[in-house]
């Protein structure tokens, strides 16, 4: 492709955009009900297959655009009801979606396509294809020359002067894409028409200069072809003449290979004859039948020209008019170009500077709350304005805030949409059958967590396929539905998201679960509540799958879903009834970067407790807290009783006050274990920034990070789930280091 | 390092722990601030005082003086924190004093002796001598980073 414009800038823009195509496209292919499809399904991934396509002839990925060539046609004769849709269509088309995605990585210069997987997927959508020939319509035998020119669009492209572009480099480009007659230069404006016969299709050319151009620069007049109007009905242009007044023969020789890369079938009018025979004789379906029968055959007859209009209403944020039809007679629909209202709703912004935002934001707030701490202690008669405009400032300063902070906040739609395609492959493999739904995928969540998430969530899905849910005709047999109901859902609760993932298979089984710790010389106990016994299979090397089959069994796993939540600074609950089914949710906090803590004071420091940890705070009367051979200490809290720690023994400050009765206690929960936090006092909730220590620093024991106060110093932010685990340990163990 | 050495010139920030003087590499100095509002960390070693808030990053504070036993460790509104950037890394040190910032040939630097520092001479770069002054030269970023500093993660653990 020869252009002027250096296209390697938005080749990044193309890779990501054909990912988010692919991952549509089979995200619908998984929605598709095989009986009866929705025609809009099937035009979105269409459309879909068709974004890609255009966009790797653009950007010269011949091997992509050829493979999207071929899956696009069989894809367009089943939105046409030419042929019926098979359940193996779609798994060739999952397949296919596969090698588009490897190639793309490959161009991305991440791994090595695998061209036997090309050819074989080639293979399969070409038989699919080649079946069903032998029963549709025997209109292959247009007269070639028919093809020929007149195809072509014919008409002046008008591009407005842009002080950012030199306009007229761009006669190599367009050259690229047809024939260019006349340039005729407005020499006041800057404005250049050029009067242009097109080789392809309006809407390759109009993609491509939006690259460069605002698209309100670039206007398209069409002009009436081989001196016929082009008709309003998109039936018609099919019977006009094939002479090319204005240049004759041209496009006579221009190889078909070429065109078919290029040509773009959601434009209507004149590709059928455009394609190649076995293209011609789906997309040309009914062009070739008597006129007179035109109006009974609405399929054939309406499509051209209702296609854009399809188009549009199914997906109005991709699709803009960019051409207003120059009025008068000669009209043709609105060609659905690239989104001008996409560009202008959203940009791409890389992470790091939302990052740098956040982060400056995060200051913006500490001086904030220094300053309003300040200003508290003025007299509010002598300082009044300066008060106001510091409480002013603190308003705008948590508005400021929360908008940045939503900048990075995904819907968690795009973990969950692997979901669908996993599941459908492991329950064919697994010969299971199991309905998957997806609940709140709209809960938004830090982009940090999104990516971080795909993993354990992959891990835990496998496993309620493999362990949870039961062979159907186990199922039968147990008095269960043969299908098994596989639910992700996500939610808010509290500070946090909750996202669970729940089977209705058989559970876990405790009897198995303790046998196998005892194999493993675990220390366990029929006494053990269920709660205990299912964090064991969180123990590394923990499996009691029957036999390791190649989904899941290694025992490997589990610790480390728990570890990656722990890292994120979520937790992991397991519920589960035998026979029933069994439900693990994630707990995560909000974000990484801001987190709502109860700050505390022990001794001179403060500290602050994540607020989702503390499930309660209680000023113990003395006969509360009891000792348990003499140095143990427990707190009856409502006849349960819990393992107290006092905080100033553990970071070994020297305390205001030492007797229980006169300080508080807070209770937290990690991991499902609580016990009593002893402190001095509690000083209030605040929203802090998370800092990290080990920037500069290491890890230390007991402290997941730490935060600047209002007055600037610093606060360590607790680390429950260790405090609470080394209270159920060893409590000696706190006080000497954690080996990293 | 080894540039360091064999380079014509070598600029360095001089400060003193008790009646000692060490030089570091001035572009190792990230700025010399007063001692103020830490916050001690838990079962740290006693020479870690603690983290300040520089400008929102948490930076470790390391006292020199406990650390190779020197100088009077009282903490004052004269008290000086050398703030060093490091592999990435900001650590503040505190010391008795800074002195000045002096230029070192290579003809003014001796190896160092096999005794007498309070520290592990692998961490000297070697001996100054500027007419009676004797500056000891340490590789500042090998300190710090070292295992006996406790200031990062141990690699292997």
């Amino acid at each position: 492709m020869t252009m002027t414009i250096d296209m390697s800038q938005f080749i990044g823009v193309f890779f990501d955009e054909a990912a988010e195509h692919l991952a549509n496209m089979e995200s619908l292919l998984l929605q598709l009900d095989l009986a009866s499809p929705d025609d809009e399904s099937l035009n979105a991934i269409f459309r879909a297959a068709h974004s890609i396509k255009g966009g790797a002839a653009t950007f010269g990925f011949s091997d992509l655009a050829d493979v999207t060539h071929i899956l696009e046609n069989l894809l367009d004769r089943l939105r046409k009801h030419e042929l019926p849709l098979q359940a193996v269509m779609v798994d060739v088309f999952l397949q296919a979606g596969d090698v588009l995605r490897s190639m793309l990585d490959a161009h991305r210069g991440f791994g090595v396509v695998d061209d036997t997987a090309i050819a074989g997927v080639t293979a399969r959508l070409e038989q699919l294809a080649a079946v069903h020939d032998s029963a549709a319509p025997p209109v292959h035998e247009e007269p070639p020359k028919d093809r020929a020119g007149d195809g072509r669009l014919t008409g002046w492209l008008h591009i407005g002067a842009d002080p950012q572009c030199d306009t007229r480099n761009f006669l190599d480009s367009l050259q690229a894409h047809g024939h260019v007659h006349e340039v005729d230069e407005a020499a006041r404006s800057g404005s250049v028409r050029y009067r242009m016969t097109l080789r392809g299709p309006l809407e390759d050319l109009l993609s491509e200069l939006e690259f460069a151009l605002a698209p309100e620069a670039i206007r398209w007049e069409a002009l009436p072809v081989g001196g016929m109007a082009v008709k309003d009905d998109g039936a018609q242009p099919v019977r006009l003449s094939p002479a090319q007044d204005d240049d004759p023969g041209y496009g006579f020789f221009e190889p078909l290979a070429q065109d078919s890369a290029e040509e773009n079938a959601a434009y209507g009018f004149f590709e059928p004859l455009d394609k190649e025979s076995d293209d011609t004789a789906a997309q040309g379906y009914g062009f070739f039948v008597p006129p007179e029968s035109l109006p009974v055959v609405p399929d054939a007859s309406s499509r051209p020209a209702d296609e854009p209009v399809l188009a549009s209403s199914s997906a109005p944020d991709r699709e803009v008019a960019v051409s207003e039809s120059s009025g008068g007679g000669t009209t043709r629909p609105a060609v659905p170009g690239k989104s001008v209202a996409v560009h202008e709703t959203s940009i791409r912004v890389g992470v790091e500077k939302v990052d740098q935002l956040l982060n400056l934001v995060g200051e913006l707030v500490i001086t904030q709350s220094m300053l309003a701490q300040n200003v508290g202690v003025l007299d509010p008669a002598l300082y009044g304005h300066l008060i106001s405009g510091v409480q002013q400032l603190e308003r705008n300063t948590r508005e400021l805030q929360e908008s940045v902070m939503s900048i990075r906040m995904m819907p968690i739609s795009s973990v969950f949409n692997r979901f669908p395609r996993l599941v459908h492959d492991l329950a064919a493999k697994l010969d299971k059958k199991v309905e998957l739904r997806m609940l709140g995928e709209q809960t938004e969540l830090d982009k940090g967590f999104i990516e971080k998430l795909a993993d354990p969530l992959t891990h835990l899905v496998r496993n309620s396929l493999d362990h949870g849910i039961e062979a159907p005709e186990v199922r039968l047999a147990a008095g269960k539905a043969e299908t098994g109901t596989l639910t992700l859902k996500a939610f808010h609760r509290g500070g946090s998201i909750v996202i669970e993932v729940r089977d209705d298979g058989a559970g876990l089984h405790r009897e198995r679960i303790l046998a196998k710790a005892r194999e493993r010389g675990m220390p366990v106990s029929d006494a053990m509540t269920d709660g205990e016994v299912w964090q064991l299979i969180f123990e590394a090397g923990f499996s009691t799958a029957a036999e390791v089959t190649d989904v899941s069994g290694r025992g490997v796993g589990m610790d480390v879903v728990r570890r990656n939540i722990q890292a994120m600074g979520g937790r992991i609950e397991i519920e589960s009834m035998q026979g029933v089914g069994s439900t693990i949710s994630i707990r995560l906090p909000l974000t990484l970067a801001i987190l709502d803590g109860m700050s505390i004071q022990v001794g001179s420091e403060i500290y602050i407790i994540p607020l989702s940890f503390i499930v309660e705070s209680l000023q113990p009367v003395r006969e509360m807290v009891k000792t348990v051979t003499g140095q143990g200490r427990v707190i009856n809290v409502r006849g349960e009783y819990l393992p107290v720690v006092a905080l100033h023994e553990v970071f070994h400050v020297e305390p205001r006050i030492a007797e229980f009765h006169q300080g508080l206690i807070i209770i937290v929960e990690a991991d499902g274990q609580k016990i009593a936090l002893f402190v001095d006092d509690l000083l209030g909730q605040h929203q802090v920034v998370v800092k990290n220590l080990e920037t500069n620093y290491r890890r230390v024991a007991g402290v997941a990070g730490a935060t600047i106060m209002g007055d600037g110093r610093v606060a360590f932010i607790l680390d429950v789930s260790t405090l609470v685990r080394l209270a159920q340990s060893k409590p000696q163990q706190v006080q000497e280091r954690e080996p990293a | 390092m080894e540039q360091m050495l064999n380079g014509a010139n070598q600029e360095l920030l001089v400060f003193t722990l008790g009646a000692e003087e060490y030089g570091i590499d001035i572009l190792k100095v990230q700025e010399i601030r007063g001692y103020d509002a830490v916050t001690s960390i838990a079962n740290a070693p006693a020479f870690i005082k603690g983290v300040i808030n520089l400008r929102g990053h948490i930076v470790p504070i390391v006292d020199m003086r406990i650390k190779f036993n020197l100088g009077n460790v009282t903490y004052d509104q004269f008290t000086v924190v050398i703030i060093l950037s490091l592999v990435g890394r900001t650590v503040g040190i505190v010391v008795d004093g800074v002195s000045d910032v002096v230029t070192l040939t290579q003809e003014q630097v001796r190896p160092a002796p096999e005794f007498g520092a309070a520290l592990d001479t692998s961490f000297m770069r070697g001996l100054g001598s500027i007419e009676e002054r004797m500056i000891i030269l340490l590789d500042i970023e090998k300190l710090m980073t070292s295992e006996e500093m406790a200031l990062v993660e141990e690699v292997a653990a």
